[in-house]
């Protein structure tokens, strides 16, 4: 095997570090002294960089192609952001800075970074403030549906009820299980909107929320949605945004208008930070008037002479969600992004977004099942059903995908839909692109008639084939550890 | 417009494709009715050139020269230049959670290496691709173990980060959990050991510990491990990663769950986050443990290759029954640990610690020669100590900053009666010209007139 720790040789470094110039000591009690040193890699600085550098290229990523995984936004990562956020001074920051006596002048600009975007993220998505604590989307969720915990609580009432539909992200139902609430599913009408005679049935005094996708799993706006947000918050409920699809509707739809009460928002998505191979994230929650009291502390404030200050005293808040202000580094790169888009540039992703999506739809759907064949948002979802009667599943159209250069679109999900292709593709991508992602798609088709089993061993051009995921769950290897051959 | 692919002549042709005369019967369409928002509040985009500027001015006026002694959790270590050299590759960081194994073998293989490091450096079994932070990594562990015993009540060490039991308070808040915190002495810098175990019974499911401690402090906690499995409790340790260069693993120490930040281990401060919370475990509880596992197994043709593994653990399969909601993690910031670990490598992490430890030793030697500054009773540390200063400690650092220095952190902040103590925190970065000049400064400024 080719680990790093294969590559190890006793003795070998490839750090230089200062020499010491103190005396040697230290405070260690012998009795909790390492007896040895971590076995950790013994190789230099070369055979380090050359072993990660030949990993990179075992990946696909939006940089080497086309990505239109689902429900994920893999839109373009702008290079200048990277540099920003390794700007000394921010970089290099000590978030606990401003929490010293008169430590509030020390970080005025990052106080400024987060103060102003989460401004302008009012004024896009129609809240009266955000948190921008959360580490990620599920982090967001788990927020988000904690303040409305709270505010049922604040008014002595207890609401057990949140109500999910059923095409929902699995995050949204283990969210909402970690804040104590007992989820319901709500079932999907045949137009891929929320049945609403369902809905009807649970509008009591149980309910405390909904959490819908806006727009749905399904890739489709909910004409309904105000009227469901309507219909929630007059049984005393709270209707909770899932901003994981915010792209479709950036600058055409501010969800603080229609009646959602509280919003988190993917900035790994919408706002382009990279997603980092699963990672790190940011979800910042958004909140009309009656949740602010709720927020977690702390929070900016700009005082009157335009400086800004950290504030705490919050009685009602639902407390520290993170261990400061969120994950700033993201949050530095949506506010660059936020400023260089400006308000055309945030229309014109949405509208971009959208008109991608339906052109694939049209050029793709005669050529899958459409389980709901009206115009989509910022994805389409097709369902291989006709292919899976074959004897070629979605798993194996998407894996023929990677030969083709691609990365496949999420598959299997939403769950309501059988052998389901969920394909995103994103306002960044030109249309030669998704030209020739169709012609991709089409030739695949085609070898469903001629070479049926070929696909089935796709795919052929990547450092391993498919691997045997069950051997991994039963046996499970998962580290390397020391006296491991 | 920016990072917008299609021209206008693009446009008209899909639209048309679409079957659409415009973007606006499209919206309709889709059902998109309401009138378009009015965003006149947010400004004209700008450029690449002028948003740089903008935020490098806003970047200027951050105090990120100040010389710093602090850390009481996040560290100012030594980087290495390979690790952004790595974590700047765009087949890394714009690929997204390795759901094709085939075509990330990239990532699943230095998340497996990551796992293997930290399980190294621990002396635990098993360890998951990462999680949040060191914070919402606890509030985890203590999740898990009420999975493993099936009782309610989590006992916490009051040495424990305030930030982390104000984190874990907010999380617990609509669960059934009990939590009880065990403060440590007023005077001191050790936990009540006596005391965390007179609040063990068979209802515990978790006792938690963190290693050093909120004040730096290294504690033996083999014996209170023992008592706690004798109770059928779960025994959890956060550590501070970069202490295990030359402090015994909580794995020997028996620990079962094993959380901690991983910020010290090659990611920069940066304001606060993103940071990587590290997670691990025996072989034993694998299977309760939350959050993306990385697995080596076979391919079709007996290659090695890696998969995401044990998934019937999380959200996307178990949905409310899931063990955790985490989806997305710190993939990026977990590959820059991996990364650190193997450039600095074996004896280079010995020697950080080395470097931290000495000069840890020296600085509260000089401070402790300034007169009005007093030791704290501590038993043994590594890179952190308390001393006793003879005016309030957060009065001190506010004076201090003046003379370009982030002195230390002021205990009182977290613990009232210790407004005196002032919590110092010594990297290898810290030359000893930097910690003489600290004392220095410390002497005028606590020297009257």
């Amino acid at each position: 095997m080719n680990l790093i720790f294969d590559k190890s040789r006793p003795g070998r470094t490839g750090s230089t570090l200062p020499k010491l110039d103190v005396p040697p000591c230290d405070a260690v009690p012998d009795t909790l002294r390492r007896n040895r040193s971590a076995p950790l890699p013994e190789v230099s600085e070369l055979d380090a960089i050359r072993h990660f550098v030949n990993l990179s290229r075992k990946n696909i990523a939006i940089d080497t192609c086309f990505y239109p995984l689902g429900s994920c936004t893999m839109k373009y990562n702008p290079k200048c952001h990277e540099r920003i956020a390794a700007l000394p001074g921010f970089a290099g920051l000590h978030p606990l800075l401003p929490q010293l006596r008169g430590g509030g002048a020390l970080t005025q600009g990052a106080l400024a970074v987060l103060y102003e975007f989460e401004m302008l993220l009012c004024e896009i998505l129609g809240f009266a403030n955000f948190t921008m604590q959360p580490l990620a989307g599920a982090h967001g969720e788990l927020t988000g549906i904690m303040m409305i915990a709270a505010y049922h609580h604040k008014r002595g009432q207890s609401r057990r009820v949140m109500l999910i539909p059923d095409n929902a992200h699995g995050t949204n139902p283990s969210s909402s299980a970690i804040a104590g609430f007992t989820t319901q599913e709500i079932a999907t009408d045949a137009d891929g909107n929320v049945d609403l005679d369902q809905l009807r049935l649970h509008l009591n005094d149980e309910l405390a929320g909904i959490m819908l996708t806006c727009p749905n799993t399904l890739g489709l706006f909910d004409p309904n949605t105000a009227e469901v947000c309507r219909l929630v918050r007059e049984a005393g409920g709270l209707a909770y945004c899932d901003g994981a699809n915010l792209n479709a509707i950036l600058g055409r739809v501010r969800p603080g208008d229609i009646g959602f009460d509280v919003m988190h928002v993917n900035l790994h998505k919408t706002f382009t930070t990279p997603h980092g191979g699963g990672g790190p994230g940011s979800g910042v929650v958004g909140v009309s008037p009656r949740l602010v009291p709720f927020l977690p502390t702390s929070r900016v404030n700009k005082r009157q002479d335009g400086s800004y200050s950290l504030e705490y005293r919050y009685p009602d808040t639902i407390g520290y969600v993170a261990p400061f202000y969120g994950n700033f580094g993201i949050i530095l790169r949506a506010y660059a992004y936020t400023l260089t888009l400006g308000r055309k540039g945030l229309t014109r992703v949405g509208e971009n977004a959208v008109i991608n999506a339906n052109y694939l739809r049209v050029r793709l759907a005669p050529h899958f099942d459409a389980p709901f064949d009206r115009v989509c948002m910022h994805e389409c979802v097709l369902s291989a059903t006709p292919q899976a009667a074959r004897g070629v599943r979605a798993l194996d159209i998407a894996k023929a995908l990677l030969d083709e250069g691609f990365h496949p679109p999420t598959i299997y999900f939403p769950l309501i839909v059988p052998e389901a292709l969920m394909i995103e593709p994103t306002e960044t991508e030109s249309r030669q692109t998704l030209d020739d992602f169709v012609d991709a798609i089409l030739r695949i088709l085609d070898r469903i008639e001629t070479d049926p089993d070929s696909l089935l061993q796709a795919p052929q051009t990547y450092p391993v084939t498919r691997l045997d995921e069950t051997r991994a769950a039963r046996r499970p290897d998962l580290a390397s550890l020391e006296s491991s051959p | 417009m920016p990072y917008i692919a299609n021209t206008n002549e693009d446009r008209r042709e899909m639209l048309a494709a679409i079957g659409v005369d415009s973007i606006d019967t499209l919206w309709r369409h889709a059902g998109v009715d309401m009138p378009a928002p009015d965003l006149s509040a947010i400004p004209e985009g700008r450029s690449e050139y002028e948003v740089n500027r903008h935020l490098a001015g806003l970047a200027d006026r951050n105090a990120h020269h100040l010389t710093c002694f602090i850390g009481s959790g996040f560290y100012d270590h030594i980087i290495p230049a390979a690790v952004a050299e790595i974590t700047g590759r765009g087949e890394f960081y714009t690929s997204y959670t390795p759901y094709q194994p085939e075509a990330s073998q990239g990532t699943l293989q230095a998340i497996y290496e990551y796992q293997s490091a930290i399980c190294r450096l621990t002396g635990m079994e098993v360890a998951n691709a990462s999680l949040y932070d060191g914070g919402t990594a606890l509030f985890e562990s203590i999740m898990m173990a009420m999975r493993l015993n099936r009782r309610r009540k989590a006992v916490l060490a009051g040495t424990v980060s305030p930030i982390y039991r104000e984190m874990i308070r907010c999380y617990s808040q609509n669960l059934d959990i009990e939590l009880v915190v065990i403060e440590p002495p007023d005077d001191g810098t050790s936990s009540n050991i006596n005391a965390l175990k007179a609040a063990l019974d068979d209802t515990t499911a978790c006792v938690v510990v963190q290693y050093p401690n909120v004040f730096g402090t290294l504690e033996d906690w083999e014996e209170l491990v023992e008592y706690a499995h004798q109770r059928g409790i779960v025994a959890v340790c956060s550590v501070y990663p970069t202490a295990l260069s030359l402090a015994r693993t909580p794995g020997e120490m028996g620990f079962d769950i094993l959380t901690g930040e991983g910020q010290s281990l090659g990611i920069d401060l940066s304001f606060g986050g993103p940071y990587l919370g590290l997670m691990a475990t025996t072989k034993k509880f694998m299977r309760k443990m939350p959050g993306r596992i990385v697995g080596r197994t076979v391919d079709t043709e007996g290659r090695d290759g890696f998969v995401l593994t044990l998934q019937a653990r999380e959200q996307h399969i178990r949905r409310e029954n899931a063990m955790s909601n985490i989806c997305t993690n710190e993939g990026l910031c977990a590959l820059a640990a991996v990364v650190y670990l193997s450039c600095i490598g074996r004896s280079g992490f010995e020697k950080v610690g080395r470097l931290c430890a000495a000069k840890a030793c020296f600085a509260r030697e000089q401070l402790l020669a300034i007169p009005g500054i007093e030791p704290v009773d501590q038993a043994g540390f590594f890179n952190e100590f308390v001393v006793r200063l003879p005016i309030d400690a957060a009065e001190l650092v506010g004076l201090m900053i003046d003379k370009g220095f982030a002195a230390g952190f002021p205990l009182g902040r977290y613990y009232p009666k210790r407004r005196n103590d002032l919590l110092v925190a010594v990297t290898e970065k810290r030359t000893r010209e930097e910690i003489r000049a600290l004392a220095v400064a410390m002497e005028a400024v606590l020297t009257p007139g």
